[in-house]
């Protein structure tokens, strides 16, 4: 019945032909008429949609009049990649789900299957605070911008924020403050550019941005027609957009302001496991279980590299750019991670370490190291 | 739905201890059902209680039966009120159709379930019937459903026979009357599952359009961009290039983040030349923001910034904020003849005045946009010219890249570093109480 609720919000929600086209199917209903007549509306409905798209394709071909790596051509190639294990932090008891930094460049919060959430400094590879989650599957964790709070959440379907508290005798769980509910479970979360607010994104197929405070829903996100993975804020000026990859190989970028889906790409053939925005904020990429990462371009509002290789069979969880945005880092089911050259498209390095499939990567703030987390119960440094 | 509310006043009235019905225990087979009544009775009662016919009280009483306020324990699917000494009894407030419609299709799967579990698969052809196009419809909840069933039973078998023996009497007789038939079951599900997919083709067809709208900039400039980007942002990327003087990861030496933290004295080089990237780039950096507002108030436009961070403010801060802060910012920066006018186009103010009657988080989002753009174009250009960032830039440091430890063997003790959410402890406390506390770092296992 939560689908009957979600579809009386859209109708409320968007523009009159929906309404109208809500409408003609309700009273359909009620004077039961037949099957057939559903079918039709959804004939032309279907047809409309496919010929918009096609439209779309080619307006988009139009002016790609050149390929990312043929630009790239007179860039000098990149050398041997050395990049090593400098810390393994060992704690979790079981798969690690997610992790992220903190703003100080060193700190981290993980997740993991048995439901324990753990601070760590990263660099003495101490913990710092651990939180026992009453679910399991925490499949979500962010850092706050402060640095004095976590939010962390999963099965339970719901976000909760954790203060951080030094007090060494004080149980993390007793300030624990609910934010957001979802019908489903919460796939990621992360903080705006303040600790007030906080997006989410869940298998119920919608993201929403909730106000921590009063645990208000603020704004919902609707449109992706299965479960949404993952999702990024955009490091633009104007702080207004963010990305969300799906389980129906859409990627969408969202107006934070109206709710509304700006754009949408779907050239992935499988779902997408994670997404990233590109440092200067005109593109991001994406992670998905098809073996590939793809780049996607804002402005040209078009995919313009795949990355990809045959030997690379295993599907990709999570991705992120390096500083300079010249490197991929790709997380693999494999237990591999793979450095791509963003702009020549091809691969510099295969990195070996971690003992089971890498759920989470994610490169430090300066840039100086990146996190990988595995269902080996492990998180490694990589510099 | 006044008639429900009509029966229901009958239905009390049956029932009031003084001037109601007799009620009588029934023997049905060898138990013995409390509460019950004959048709006979029935009818009386209702000819007496309202001066009626015998005729008319034969219809209402009929009525009452139809609408399953009552029902009868003998013959659970006559729907003909008997003015005999067939027993009848009054229906549980629980079951009375006003206040459970719509019939949910899982609480009759589960009703059926659990007929079909204890008559050992001899439910009749109709039931047998919409059983299997229930399981084929909510297949994925079906588990719940034989859960919810067996439990059901279960917590039955507890009860004394003649109670379960009237309940059962109680949901056969509702469900009589209220199974939701079979086609609407199938109609109402694909209504549900047609308006689901329309609306979703509506959404795409909508993002559709709006797309053929857009904009869209030629391939060859946008990955010229990454292009220029990435080679930009080259030296600065600590993976590609290193960082001096050493990566902290792989040196065990805090000395890069110690060099580059928030407020130094004296800022690296790469940090200052990274606030001519961008005017976003000077922003983000604390420090930077710091000299470009000493730039600025040189100019006497220092409150282009300040209004700028009010409205960020009030963008990221707590939503039950945003009132007195809008009413701040209005004060200081808008209102004519305020302290820090700041300089906006008549059209951007008017909408913005008009909105400030009814504060929101993005009421001054124009205005903010239009002193942004003002300063990114005209005062941030500038202060890269000025002397105060060239002096800045000269003075900056390079720090000397470490020579490599002799014995490479040798780990050089890793120190931690005080947490963000103690600094952040100690300033409240500090503010409170006018004194430190916490130790300074923790370095032990938790």
């Amino acid at each position: 019945m939560s689908e009957w609720c979600i579809c009386s919000v859209f109708a409320l929600q968007k523009v009159s032909i929906i309404i109208v086209i809500f409408a003609c199917v309700v009273c359909k209903y009620i004077i039961y008429l037949s099957e057939v007549q559903l079918n039709e509306t959804l004939a032309h409905l279907k047809t409309e949609s496919e010929t918009l798209k096609s439209k779309l394709e080619e307006e988009r071909a139009k002016l790609h009049d050149v390929e990312l790596h043929q630009v790239a051509e007179k860039v000098e190639g990149l050398g041997q990649f050395v990049m090593k294990t400098r810390r393994t932090l060992k704690g979790h008891g079981n798969k690690v789900l997610c992790m992220d930094w903190c703003k100080d460049k060193r700190r981290i919060v993980s997740s993991s299957q048995d439901g324990k959430v753990i601070v760590w400094d990263a660099f003495t590879t101490n913990k710092e605070h651990a939180v026992t989650m009453p679910c399991t599957w925490v499949m979500a964790c962010a850092y706050a911008p402060s640095g004095c709070a976590v939010a962390c959440g999963g099965l339970d379907n719901k976000c909760s924020v954790y203060p951080l508290s030094l007090d060494k005798n004080e149980n993390l769980a007793a300030k624990k403050k609910s934010v957001a509910m979802h019908t489903n479970y919460l796939s990621a979360c992360s903080f705006t550019n303040s600790d007030m607010q906080i997006l989410t994104s869940s298998g119920d197929g919608t993201c929403a941005l909730w106000d921590v405070e009063s645990g208000q829903l603020l704004q919902s996100f609707h449109g992706h027609a299965a479960d949404v993975l993952c999702l990024d804020l955009a490091p633009s000026e104007t702080g207004n957009t963010f990305v969300s990859g799906g389980c129906d190989k859409k990627a969408n970028v969202w107006d934070m302001r109206s709710g509304q889906c700006i754009q949408s790409f779907e050239t992935h053939e499988s779902d997408i496991n994670s997404v990233r925005y590109y440092p200067s904020g005109d593109a991001f990429a994406s992670g998905s279980d098809d073996a590939t990462c793809r780049l996607y371009d804002l402005r040209a509002d078009r995919e313009v590299a795949i990355y990809s290789k045959e030997s690379i069979i295993f599907g990709v969880s999570s991705v992120d750019f390096s500083l300079s945005g010249r490197l991929l880092f790709g997380g693999y089911n494999d237990y591999t991670i793979n450095v791509w050259d963003v702009l020549k498209g091809t691969r510099v390095s295969i990195l070996f370490g971690h003992e089971n499939r890498v759920s989470t990567l994610r490169v430090s703030p300066d840039g100086t190291a990146f996190c990988t987390g595995s269902w080996d119960h492990t998180l490694r440094i990589w510099a | 739905y006044y008639l429900n509310y009509f029966m229901e006043k009958v239905i009390v009235a049956m029932q009031d201890p003084d001037m109601g019905m007799k009620m009588r225990n029934q023997r049905l087979l060898i138990t013995v059902i409390p509460h019950a009544m004959t048709g006979h009775d029935i009818i009386t009662w209702l000819i007496q209680k309202y001066s009626i016919c015998e005729e008319e009280a034969l219809h209402l009483g009929g009525m009452l039966l139809k609408y399953g306020y009552i029902y009868p324990l003998k013959e659970p699917r006559s729907i003909v009120l008997h003015p005999d000494e067939t027993p009848y009894r009054f229906q549980t407030p629980y079951f009375w159709t006003s206040t459970r419609w719509p019939a949910s299709e899982l609480d009759y799967a589960i009703y059926l379930a659990k007929k079909n579990i204890r008559k050992q698969g001899e439910l009749m052809e109709y039931e047998k019937e919409r059983y299997s196009v229930l399981h084929k419809r909510i297949n994925h909840t079906w588990d719940f459903v034989v859960m919810q069933a067996r439990e059901q039973l279960r917590a039955s078998k507890q009860r004394r026979k003649a109670d379960r023996i009237v309940l059962e009497c109680q949901e056969q007789a509702y469900w009589l009357i209220n199974r939701p038939p079979v086609c609407s079951i199938l109609l109402f599900y694909t209504a549900l599952v047609y308006t689901c997919v329309a609306l979703c083709l509506c959404l795409q067809i909508e993002t559709c359009r709006r797309a053929l709208g857009r904009n869209r900039v030629k391939s060859s400039i946008c990955l010229e961009g990454f292009v220029k980007y990435s080679e930009q942002y080259q030296n600065h990327d600590p993976i590609m290039q290193g960082c001096l003087p050493s990566n902290p990861w792989i040196s065990d030496d805090t000395a890069h983040w110690t060099m580059n933290a928030e407020m130094v004295p004296t800022p690296t080089r790469l940090r200052v030349e990274c606030w001519s990237f961008s005017f976003m780039e000077l922003l983000k950096d604390v420090m930077g923001r710091k000299e470009f507002m000493t730039y600025l108030e040189k100019e006497f436009s220092g409150e282009n910034l300040c209004f700028w961070q009010a409205c960020e403010d009030i963008r990221h801060g707590e939503s039950s904020k945003i009132a007195e802060k809008v009413e701040e910012v209005y004060k200081n920066f808008l209102a004519p003849g305020a302290a820090r006018w700041v300089n906006i186009d008549s059209k951007t103010m008017d909408k913005t005045l008009e909105g400030i009657k009814r504060p929101h988080r993005f009421v001054m989002d124009d205005a903010q946009m239009h002193i942004y753009f003002l300063m990114k174009k005209d005062s941030y250009p500038r202060y890269l010219k000025s002397d105060l960032y060239k002096n800045m830039l000269a003075k900056a440091i390079i720090p000397q890249e470490t020579k490599k430890s002799v014995f490479p063997f040798m780990r050089r003790q890793r120190h931690s570093s005080p947490s963000p959410a103690q600094a952040a402890a100690q300033a409240t406390e500090e503010d409170g109480r006018g004194k430190g506390a916490g130790p300074a770092g923790t370095n032990s296992d938790v």
